[in-house]
C-alpha cells in the first residue's frame, strides 16, 4: 500500500505481532508434546497423540500426548509423593518457589501470551495486557499466602493430592488461578488442561523446570474428558477444582458425592448486565464491549444479558450498534482487533445454532454490516433485542459473542430480571447514583457485582458462584480456604459421642392421683405448630428401648410447606446484626428460665446424669451467646485488588437452608446446627434427631418467646434420612448440612447436584458438640455464608 | 486478515485546509441538553487507556498517519520572549515541515505538505502574516486575556477584533474558568456567543483550559455550552495549566462533539494542547479521533494539535522509516 493511498484513505493496516519465538517453542519439542509428571516429559501410555489448532488459521500446531488412566496414576503417585516433603519444607520456602514462578513468568511474558493467541485465538491485546498480566499477578500475591501460611493460616492445613481440570477460555489464567493457591498453601497438584489448549500449561511445566520446583509438585497431563474423570474418581486425589460448564460440574459432583473428596466447581453463567436511566451512556457502550465481546464472549462471566430502563433503551440499543459496527475482527495476532477466532468448530456451531434459534423465537437480530475473515473460525459480534425471558437464548449460556437485551420498568422488576435465572456467577450495575448501586448489588444473586465495570479480576478479591454457577471461590484469603482443611478436623471421632447413662432417671410426678395430661409434640411451621400434612406419628423411646412419647411424622409434603415458609420470610436476613443478635441473646435469655426443664427432657431421652444434662443446656446457653457476640462481627474485607477501586467482600446469607441434626446431643446439637445458620441470616429447615426429637421440639416455645420471625426457624420431625433427601433434591433449597453416617453424607451430595446446593457434611466423621474446639466457631460461619465480592470504582 | 469496511472520507490530495465545511451556527441556550450529564471518571480512564493498546498502525500505515497528524498541526509558540526573528522561522518550518528528501521517498513530494496552523500572540501576527506569506497557512491568535481569561469582557472583544484585522483568521480564546466553576452556564454562552461574533469570519477555538476543571461532568457541560454558542472547535487546554491535554478529558470532549452532532447536524472540531510532544502519542489522538467520531474528524478542519516540538519527533520518526535507522534531531531543520 502507498503511503500516500493511506493518508487519504487513513484506513488501518495489518499490526502483525511476531510468532516467531513461539514457534520457536513448539519446535524445541518437535512440536509434540509428552506429559510432565515427576518433572520429567514422559511419552503417554497410550501413545496417542492429538492435534491442537490455530483456530485463526486452522493450521495445526503441535501433536499433544493423550494421557490414560495409568498415566494419570503415574501423575497422582508422583504427587502423592512429593507431598510430604513440599509440606515439610515449611512457607518461607514455597513463597520462594512461588515467586520464582511469577518471576520467570513475566521474563516470558510475551511468549506466553503469543502462544496463547495462537492456541486459543483471543486477541494479542487481551493475552498481553489482562490474561498474562494477572496470571503473574496471582503468583506474586499468593507467594505472599505461602509466607504467611504458617503465621496467618496456622489453624489450617493442607489438603494433599489436588486434581484440577481447567478451561480453554483462559488457559494459562485458569491455570493460575487453581496451581497458585494450591501449591502456595502445601498441596501437590495434578491438572489437566482443555485439549483445545494446552500449549501454554506446557510453557508453564518448562517454567517449573527452570525454576526447580520439586518433582511432582505441580504435574500437568493433557487429554481429553475421560482424563479428567479418571482424576475425578482417583480414591488418591483428595479435592477436584474444576472450572467449566455445568453441566459436567454436576457430573463431578456426583461423581465425588460421599467420598470426602474437597470440591470447588466454578460453572457457567448469564451474568445480566443492568443499566438505569442515570448511567453514563457512553461508558456503559464500552462496558458491554469488555462484557460480552471481550473474549469473543467466551467468559463464564459475560454480561450477556443486558437489561436497560425502559426510559433509554432506544437510545442506548443505537448507540451500541454505531460501536459493534466499529469492532474489528480477524487473526488473534493482530494487535489492531477487537474481537478474535471461536476457539474450535463444535463452539461455533454452537454459537450459531443457538443464534438461529433465537431467530426463530422471535428476537430481533442486529450484527454489522461487515463480513468476518473466512480461513479461520469467527462469529461477528451479535445482539438480539425484543427478546423475553422466556425465549431459550434469555436463558441458555450461548458463550460466543451474542448480547440478549431487554427492558425493564422499575428497579424491583430490574432486580426479578436479573435473578430469573439458575446461573449466579456476575452481575454488572451502571447507575451514577451510589446509593442506587449498593441497593441492587446486595439483592442480586451472584458471587461478584461490578458496579459501573465489568470483567476486572484481581488476585486479591475472591471470584466464583451463587446457584448453578458452582461453589467455592478462587482468590483473596475467601479462595485460599478452597485449598486448606481445619487442623481440628484430624480430631474428630469415628463414631459420636457416648455420654454415660445412670440407671435412675424416673421423673416422674409424685403425684399419682391424677394421669398426666398429654403432650403432643408437633411440627413448627411459619412460626406455627403444626400437626404432620400425613396424620401419623413415631414412637420414642429413650435410650433404655422404654417408651416416652411421640412426635409427628413430618413428610416431603411438611418439608415443602417448611421452605415455602423460609422463603415467605424476606426481613431475617436484612435484620442488621446488632438487631439478630438481640434476638439470639433473647433466646438464650428464655433458654435459661428453663434450663432445668430441658435438662429432666435430656435425662427423660438419654437417661444420662442430671449434671450431665444440665452441662448440656449451659452449655448450649453458653454457645448461643457465641453466635450473639459474632452475628454483629463475623464481617467481610476491603480487599486491595485493583488502582482507585474499592472492594468490598461482602458475606452474605446463602439464603434457605436444610439442618440435618446430628443424633447426639439432643439439644447442642440442634443450637449448634441452627444457631450460626440463623445468626448468618439464613432461614432455616431443621430435622432434629430422629432419636432424640423431644429437646427440638420443646424449643418452638423458646422460639415463640423470643422475637424469632415466623419462618426463620422451621422444625420438621420424622425420619431422618427420608426428610434429608427432600431437601436435598427441594430445588428452592440452597445449602445443606447433614450431621450423620457415610450413607447419608453421599445421598445428599449426590442428590444436591441438580440445583448445585452448597453441602456440609461430616462423612461420618463426629464432632464432640460439647468441645468448643470441635462444637462451635468461625467455620460454621463460613458454611452458613457465601462471599459476594462488590467492586466500586471512584473518581469523579 | 482484518475487516476491510470503508468508510472513507474523501478529502482534496492537495491538503488544503478545508474550510467549506458549514460552520457551527450555534444553538439558543438550553440547559435541559445538558443538565443530566453525568460522567464516569472510571469508566472513561478504562476506556481511553485501553484504546491504545486495541489499535495499531505499522509500517506505511505509521507513516501515513505521521504525516497526517503532522498536517493537523497548529504550530505554536506562545512565549514572553517571542520575536520576530523566531516567528518568521516558525513559519518557514511550517510552510516545509519535511525534509524534502523524506518526503520524496514517501511519495508525497506534490502533496504540499504543510502544518494546518501557525498559532501565536496578537503582537507577532503581524510577523507570521510576512512569514507566511502566500502560502494558504492561516494564522492563529490566541486572545481574550489568554491563558488566564481574568478580564473584562468588552477587553475580549476588542482583543479579538484587533487580532482578526491584524490577519488571523482563526482565534483562541480563553474561557471565564469562574463562570464554570459557579456553574454559571448562561453567563458563560453569552460571553462565548459575544466572541464568535467579534470573531465574524475567523474561526473560533474556545479553551476549556480543563486542567483547572475539577469533574469530568463539567468538562462536557462546558463543552456543550461552547458549542450551542457557535464554537467551530473545542480545545481542552492553553498548554499552561499544570495538567493539559490528556486522552481521558479529550474521550469527554470528543462524546460531546458526537452528541451535539448527532442533536443538530453541526461537525465541532476538536484541538487537544499542551503536553502532545511525540509521534506515539499523536498517533493515540488520532485513534481516539477515528474510534468515536469516525474519518471525517481525521482532517485539519476538524482535528488540529496545539503542539511546538511534536513536528521534531514525527519528521525523526519519519527518517525512521524511511532509513531503516533512528534518527536525530538535529539532521532536521529547526523551527
Amino acid at each position: 500500500m502507498k503511503v500516500k493511498d493511506i493518508y487519504e484513505t487513513m484506513e488501518y493496516g495489518p499490526a502483525p505481532e511476531s510468532a516467531d519465538e513461539a514457534i520457536q517453542f513448539l519446535e524445541s519439542h518437535h512440536k509434540k508434546f509428552k506429559l510432565f509428571i515427576n518433572g520429567k516429559w514422559v511419552e503417554p501410555s497410550s501413545g496417542e497423540y492429538f492435534e491442537s489448532v490455530n483456530p485463526s488459521t486452522k493450521e495445526v500446531l503441535a501433536n499433544i500426548s493423550e494421557a490414560n488412566d495409568t498415566d494419570v496414576n503415574k501423575a497422582v503417585a508422583a504427587a502423592k509423593k512429593a507431598l510430604p516433603e513440599w509440606v515439610k519444607i515449611g512457607a518461607h520456602k514455597r513463597a520462594r518457589y512461588l515467586y520464582a514462578l511469577a518471576r520467570q513468568i513475566q521474563k516470558h511474558s510475551r511468549l506466553f501470551a503469543v502462544l496463547e493467541s495462537l492456541d486459543n485465538g483471543k486477541p494479542i491485546r487481551e493475552t498481553r495486557d489482562i490474561d498474562i498480566p494477572i496470571v503473574v499477578r496471582h503468583f506474586y500475591h499468593h507467594a505472599g499466602w505461602a509466607q504467611l501460611k504458617d503465621t496467618e493460616l496456622k489453624d489450617y492445613k493442607e489438603v494433599g493430592v489436588i486434581g484440577q481440570i481447567i478451561p480453554w477460555n483462559f488457559p494459562l489464567m485458569m491455570l493460575s488461578w487453581k496451581i497458585a493457591p494450591a501449591i502456595a498453601m502445601g498441596n501437590t497438584i495434578v491438572l489437566k488442561p482443555a485439549e483445545f489448549t494446552s500449549l501454554t500449561a506446557l510453557l508453564f511445566a518448562e517454567i517449573c523446570e527452570q525454576i526447580g520446583l520439586p518433582n511432582g509438585v505441580v504435574n500437568i497431563i493433557t487429554g481429553h474428558g475421560k482424563v479428567g474423570a479418571a482424576l475425578v474418581d482417583h480414591k488418591e486425589v483428595n479435592k477436584i477444582a474444576f472450572t467449566g460448564s455445568t453441566e459436567v460440574g454436576k457430573i463431578i459432583r456426583r461423581a465425588t458425592a460421599g467420598t470426602g473428596k474437597k470440591l470447588s466447581l466454578e460453572l457457567g453463567g448469564k451474568s445480566p448486565f443492568i443499566v438505569f436511566e442515570d448511567a453514563d451512556l457512553d461508558s456503559v457502550v464500552e462496558g458491554i464491549v469488555d462484557a460480552i465481546w471481550f473474549n469473543q464472549g467466551q467468559v463464564c462471566c459475560a454480561g450477556s444479558r443486558l437489561l436497560v430502563q425502559e426510559s433509554i433503551s432506544g437510545k442506548l440499543y443505537k448507540k451500541i450498534r454505531a460501536r459493534m459496527e466499529n469492532l474489528r475482527i480477524g487473526n488473534a495476532l493482530d494487535k489492531s482487533i477487537d474481537i478474535g477466532a471461536i476457539v474450535a468448530p463444535v463452539q461455533l456451531k454452537v454459537i450459531e445454532d443457538l443464534v438461529q434459534l433465537g431467530i426463530k423465537e422471535g428476537s430481533t437480530l442486529w450484527q454489522p454490516s461487515w463480513k468476518c475473515p473466512t480461513e479461520g473460525y469467527f462469529y461477528p459480534p451479535t445482539m438480539f433485542t425484543d427478546v423475553s425471558p422466556s425465549s431459550i437464548i434469555a436463558q441458555e449460556e450461548i458463550f460466543g459473542p451474542v448480547l440478549v437485551a431487554m427492558s425493564f420498568r422499575t428497579h424491583q422488576e430490574a432486580v426479578k430480571l436479573a435473578n430469573n435465572t439458575r446461573y449466579g456467577l456476575a452481575c454488572s450495575i451502571w447507575t451514577e447514583n451510589i446509593n442506587l448501586a449498593l441497593d441492587i448489588a446486595p439483592q442480586i444473586k451472584a458471587g461478584t457485582a461490578w458496579i459501573n465495570c465489568t470483567n476486572v479480576f484481581d488476585a486479591a478479591a475472591g471470584f466464583g458462584g451463587y446457584r448453578e454457577s458452582g461453589f467455592g471461590r478462587e482468590g483473596g484469603k475467601e479462595g485460599l480456604m478452597e485449598y486448606l482443611k481445619p487442623r481440628i478436623d484430624d480430631n474428630f471421632s469415628d463414631a459420636p459421642i457416648v455420654i454415660p447413662t445412670e440407671k435412675v432417671a424416673s421423673l416422674k410426678s409424685n403425684n399419682i392421683q391424677l394421669p398426666e395430661i398429654d403432650r403432643t409434640s408437633k411440627m413448627y411451621i411459619s412460626g406455627k405448630q403444626s400437626r404432620p400434612d400425613g396424620g401419623y406419628s413415631m414412637v420414642i423411646n429413650n435410650s433404655k428401648g422404654d417408651y416416652i412419647g411421640e412426635v409427628s411424622k413430618g413428610n416431603r409434603k411438611d418439608i415443602r410447606n417448611a421452605v415455602e415458609a423460609a422463603h415467605a420470610n424476606k426481613n431475617w436476613e436484612t435484620n442488621t446484626g446488632h438487631a439478630k443478635a438481640q434476638v439470639l441473646y433473647y433466646i438464650a435469655e428464655n433458654l435459661a428460665i428453663r434450663k432445668d426443664e430441658f435438662a429432666n427432657r435430656i435425662v427423660q431421652m438419654t437417661n444420662q446424669s442430671h449434671a450431665d444434662a444440665l452441662q448440656e443446656v449451659e452449655l448450649s446457653i453458653e454457645r448461643i451467646y457465641t453466635y450473639a457476640a459474632l452475628a454483629d462481627k463475623y464481617d467481610g474485607q476491603v480487599h486491595h485488588t485493583v488502582h482507585k477501586n474499592v472492594t468490598l467482600a461482602m458475606p452474605e446469607a446463602i439464603g434457605v437452608m436444610g439442618i440435618i441434626c446430628p443424633d447426639e446431643c439432643p439439644l447442642l446439637g440442634f443450637i449448634s446446627t441452627v444457631i450460626p445458620a440463623i445468626a448468618m441470616g439464613n432461614n432455616v429447615i431443621v430435622v432434629p434427631s430422629e432419636k432424640l426429637p423431644f429437646s427440638a421440639t420443646d424449643f418452638y416455645q423458646i422460639l415463640e418467646t423470643s422475637d424469632v420471625p415466623a419462618g426463620t426457624v422451621n422444625i420438621v420431625t420424622g425420619n431422618k434420612d427420608e426428610l434429608a433427601q427432600v431437601l436435598a433434591k427441594h430445588d428452592d433449597v440452597d445449602a445443606v448440612w447433614y450431621f450423620g453416617g457415610l450413607k447419608g453424607c453421599k445421598d445428599i451430595e449426590f442428590l444436591s447436584a441438580d440445583n448445585m446446593k452448597r453441602t456440609w457434611v461430616n462423612y461420618s466423621k463426629y464432632r464432640n458438640w460439647l468441645d468448643k474446639e470441635q462444637g462451635e466457631g468461625h467455620i460454621f460461619l463460613k458454611h452458613a455464608t457465601q462471599i459476594k465480592n462488590i467492586w466500586i470504582p471512584y473518581g469523579a | 486478515m482484518t475487516n476491510t469496511k470503508t468508510n472513507v472520507y474523501k478529502m482534496k490530495s492537495n491538503n488544503e485546509p478545508e474550510l467549506h465545511h458549514q460552520r457551527n451556527e450555534g444553538i439558543p441556550f438550553d440547559a435541559n441538553l445538558f443538565k443530566d450529564i453525568n460522567i464516569n471518571r472510571s469508566a472513561v480512564e478504562r476506556r481511553a487507556s485501553t484504546l491504545s493498546g486495541r489499535r495499531s498502525v505499522k509500517k506505511e500505515w505509521q507513516a501515513a498517519w505521521l504525516l497526517k497528524a503532522l498536517s493537523c498541526i497548529d504550530l505554536t509558540t506562545l512565549a514572553g520572549d517571542d520575536t520576530q526573528g523566531n516567528v518568521l522561522r516558525l513559519c518557514a518550518k511550517a510552510k516545509s515541515p519535511v525534509r524534502s528528501d523524506i518526503l520524496d521517498t514517501l511519495g508525497m513530494k506534490d502533496a504540499n505538505m504543510h502544518v494546518a496552523a501557525v498559532c501565536v500572540y496578537h503582537n507577532l501576527i503581524a510577523d507570521a502574516v510576512k512569514g507566511l506569506g502566500n502560502s494558504g497557512i492561516p494564522i492563529a491568535a490566541v486572545s481574550t486575556g489568554f491563558p488566564a481569561g481574568n478580564i473584562p469582557l468588552s477587553e475580549k472583544i476588542k482583543q479579538i477584533e484587533l487580532s482578526v484585522a491584524a490577519g488571523a483568521k482563526e482565534i483562541d480564546i480563553v474561557l471565564s474558568r469562574n463562570l464554570i466553576i459557579q456553574s454559571d452556564w448562561k453567563s458563560l454562552y453569552d460571553e462565548v456567543v459575544a466572541c464568535r461574533k467579534a470573531c465574524g469570519e475567523a474561526h473560533m477555538k474556545t479553551i476549556l483550559a480543563t486542567g483547572e476543571i475539577s469533574t469530568y461532568t463539567k468538562v462536557s457541560k462546558a463543552s456543550w455550552v461552547c458549542m450551542m454558542a457557535g464554537a467551530d472547535f473545542i480545545k481542552t487546554s492553553t498548554g499552561k495549566e499544570p495538567v493539559n491535554a490528556t486522552l481521558p478529558v479529550s474521550l469527554v470532549m470528543i462524546r460531546a462533539i458526537r452528541e451535539y452532532h448527532e442533536l443538530t447536524g453541526f461537525k465541532v472540531g476538536f484541538k487537544p494542547a499542551g503536553g502532545i510532544s511525540n509521534a506515539k502519542l499523536a498517533i493515540n489522538w488520532l485513534i481516539l479521533m477515528k474510534e468515536e467520531l469516525g474519518n471525517e474528524w481525521l482532517q485539519p478542519n476538524l482535528f488540529r494539535f496545539g503542539a511546538s516540538s511534536l513536528l521534531g519527533d514525527i519528521e525523526r520518526q519519519l527518517e525512521h522509516f524511511v532509513t531503516g535507522r533512528y534518527s536525530a534531531s538535529f539532521r532536521h531543520p529547526m523551527a
